[in-house]
């Protein structure tokens, strides 16, 4: 790869006029470089008293109302205008990194493009300005895209209902746990036991374990897949059910759901499904015809709705005919006279939705994730969904393809992988380490993949392309890397203590875990 | 005193009825540096297998299964304001936890310091 404009030229410079002359930079008096700009923390800006509002001092109470809670010293706050306060914050956000700036393979959440057709229809004020206590018959379009988001989930899974609720994906998945939970004790039986393979998030027996169940592994097998025979051989009456992720954390599909789903129902178990990878199958596979019986949709992920970037995810599970019925509340339904309806606990028994486990939230979820991610669903229709899957699977392959040659790749022989390519630290030298890798990729304009997970692979390096980037964006991405691991592999000791380029050089993340500094103290 | 190993890496020295429970010098190599250690109070009972502690290190949070059935006596209350013993010290100072053991013949099934070795030789 050429470097992009590496000599920093610009047209209206003269060839003399480069500015690579390390030798000229002397050091700033601001401390600033150009027009990058150094931002102290917020507490060494402004002074004390300062504030962008006006505060009526005579909104003060008196002291004998207060009685021993009056404050007797000042209050910690920073004191800040307005335009101090906007730059500060601008200031700081000019040193993130975002997946408006570049590619983020880090896999999770929302790391691929947000269309913006997406941010403009959730803004239209009959979206973005109802209230969740309003009443139904004011909010008829906003219930309309709920169900029609909802029966689009339930199309594109083959499930026979969905809870939309939940806020995120673990969210989800204790939603969809707490389904199998209640039809358990429906059946009046106690099992205690939630098997969870090697291959699973790890969120999922962290659910487990919240809800109650003792987890037991499954391990993998050699081709980074569920151990069939292990699985089979610990299914009994004590199980209450599987969690399993598919397409897996090695990033590789689960060929054997099928029959994992009937072994498990044979028994009286249920199969949870971690669909938070379901970006890899959407269109293509319904986790319905697999067998599964509860599923939840990152909609954060799989229909593009920002989350990465500190937006609200939203999670809805999408149940089987044998766990529909303990679906939390509330849901909407078409009624007969046409119009949709919220179905809330006074509703449910008319409704013939006795059974309700419960609730997830106080409302019925997050209204601006839903109204983006029906605005993906339909704007790319259902050829596009599968073209979605399509690139988000031929992307990783590329990855995968144009890198195995210089780093490990563990299960490279399993076949194509799926959304995620996996590599290992097996081929880098003696002394050098995936965070080395992870640390130059900040320095190559990256942001780094997932490091270190899944925990099956040593040293792993899970990097997930996603479907919106180009081949040229790959290139440019497969080059940085090729060049790290090229340097590595000539004992290039700067990469151990990359970033060099980034605002902060290599964070001590030991000390930070051990020592942590939560409080501004101030000098 | 012997000292037993097992295939997930912790070491048990056996005192009379007492065993003292860490983990080995490359299990906390492969975990890196270590961060916090959540110890199991003391009077709680164990079975082989149970994972009463977890060790968490910056890359992740590991399980140290019991070797051994028992009830615990007491853990390294100075791995609370220096973890990092776990790194330094593993197979002494580093101990995590001790275990009144309830069945001597479980030690049986564990490897002594030759074969761990020859396992990990094979990792």
């Amino acid at each position: 790869m050429s470097a992009l404009n590496a000599a920093g030229w610009r047209p209206e410079m003269g060839p003399a006029q480069h500015p690579d002359h390390e030798s000229s930079r002397q050091p700033t008096a601001s401390g600033d470089k150009g027009l990058m700009l150094e931002e102290p923390l917020i507490f060494e800006l402004g002074k004390p008293g300062s504030t962008g509002v006006d505060i009526d001092p005579a909104s003060r109470a008196p002291a004998d109302a207060l009685s021993k809670f009056r404050r007797r010293q000042q209050c910690q706050l920073p004191g800040l205008t307005e335009p101090e306060t906007v730059r500060h914050y601008t200031r700081l956000s000019r040193q993130n990194y975002a997946i408006d700036l570049g590619p983020f393979p880090l896999g999770s959440c929302t790391m691929k493009h947000n269309p913006r057709l997406n941010e403009k229809v959730a803004r239209m004020p009959g979206f973005a300005d109802v209230h969740p206590l309003a009443p139904q018959q004011t909010v008829r379009g906003a219930l309309e895209v709920i169900n029609e988001l909802a029966v689009w989930l339930i199309e594109l899974t083959g499930m026979h209902g969905v809870a939309m609720s939940p806020k995120a994906g673990a969210h989800g998945e204790l939603c969809g746990v707490l389904c199998i939970k209640a039809a358990l004790e429906a059946r009046g039986e106690d099992r205690r036991v939630m098997l969870v393979p090697e291959s699973a998030h790890g969120t999922n027996p962290a659910t487990a374990a919240f809800a109650g169940f003792a987890i037991e592994n499954i391990p993998a097998t050699a081709a980074g897949r569920v151990d069939l025979a292990a699985l089979k051989a610990r299914l009994g009456p004590d199980v209450a059910g599987v969690m399993i992720t598919n397409p897996n954390t090695c990033g590789l599909f689960e060929p054997e759901l099928k029959v994992i789903c009937e072994e498990v129902h044979a028994v009286g178990g249920y199969v949870y499904c971690d669909g938070a990878n379901f970006n890899a199958i959407v269109g293509k596979v319904r986790p319905g015809d697999l067998g599964i019986d509860a599923m939840h949709i990152n909609l954060h992920k799989t229909f593009s709705t920002p989350h990465g970037g500190g937006g609200p995810g939203s999670g809805p599970v999408v149940l089987s005919e044998a766990l529909s019925p303990f679906g939390p509340l509330p849901y909407t339904a078409r009624m007969a006279d046409g119009s949709v309806r919220l179905i809330e606990e006074e509703d449910a028994a008319g409704m013939g939705h006795s059974q309700a486990f419960g609730r997830m939230a106080a409302f019925h979820g997050q209204m601006g994730m839903f109204t983006r991610a029906l605005t993906y669903i339909l704007s790319h229709g259902a050829d596009g969904l599968k073209q979605v899957a399509e690139d988000a699977v031929l992307n990783a392959n590329y990855v995968l393809r144009s890198l195995d040659d210089v780093l490990d790749a563990p299960f490279g022989s399993s076949g194509p992988c799926m959304h995620e390519a996996l590599f290992s630290d097996d081929n880098l030298p003696e002394g050098f380490s995936t965070l080395d890798i992870a640390k130059g990729l900040i320095d190559e304009g990256f942001h780094p993949m997932t490091v270190y997970f899944p925990l099956v692979v040593h040293g792993a390096m899970l990097i997930e392309p996603t479907e919106t980037e180009s081949k040229a964006g790959l290139d440019r991405f497969v080059a940085a890397m090729r060049s790290l691991t090229a340097r590595a592999k000539a004992s290039d000791e700067s990469l151990k203590t990359a970033p060099h380029f980034a605002p902060r050089r290599r964070l001590d993340e030991t000390q930070a875990a051990r020592k942590p500094v939560l409080n501004w103290k101030g000098g | 005193m012997p000292r037993y190993f097992t295939k997930d890496h912790e070491w048990i020295d056996v005192d009379g009825g007492t065993g003292t429970v860490g983990i080995t010098d490359y299990a906390q190599g492969q975990l890196g540096d270590i961060t916090y250690v959540d110890l199991p109070a003391a009077g709680s009972a164990v079975k082989k297998g149970d994972a009463p502690c977890v060790v968490d290190s910056v890359k992740a949070a590991s399980d140290v299964y019991a070797p051994v059935s028992g009830t615990i006596e007491s853990s390294n209350e100075a791995l609370e304001a220096e973890p990092e013993l776990v790194n330094t010290d593993p197979e002494a100072g580093g101990w995590l936890f001790r275990v009144a053991l309830s069945d001597p013949s479980e030690l049986d099934g564990l490897m002594d310091e030759a074969a761990y070795q020859a396992y990990v030789a094979e990792l």
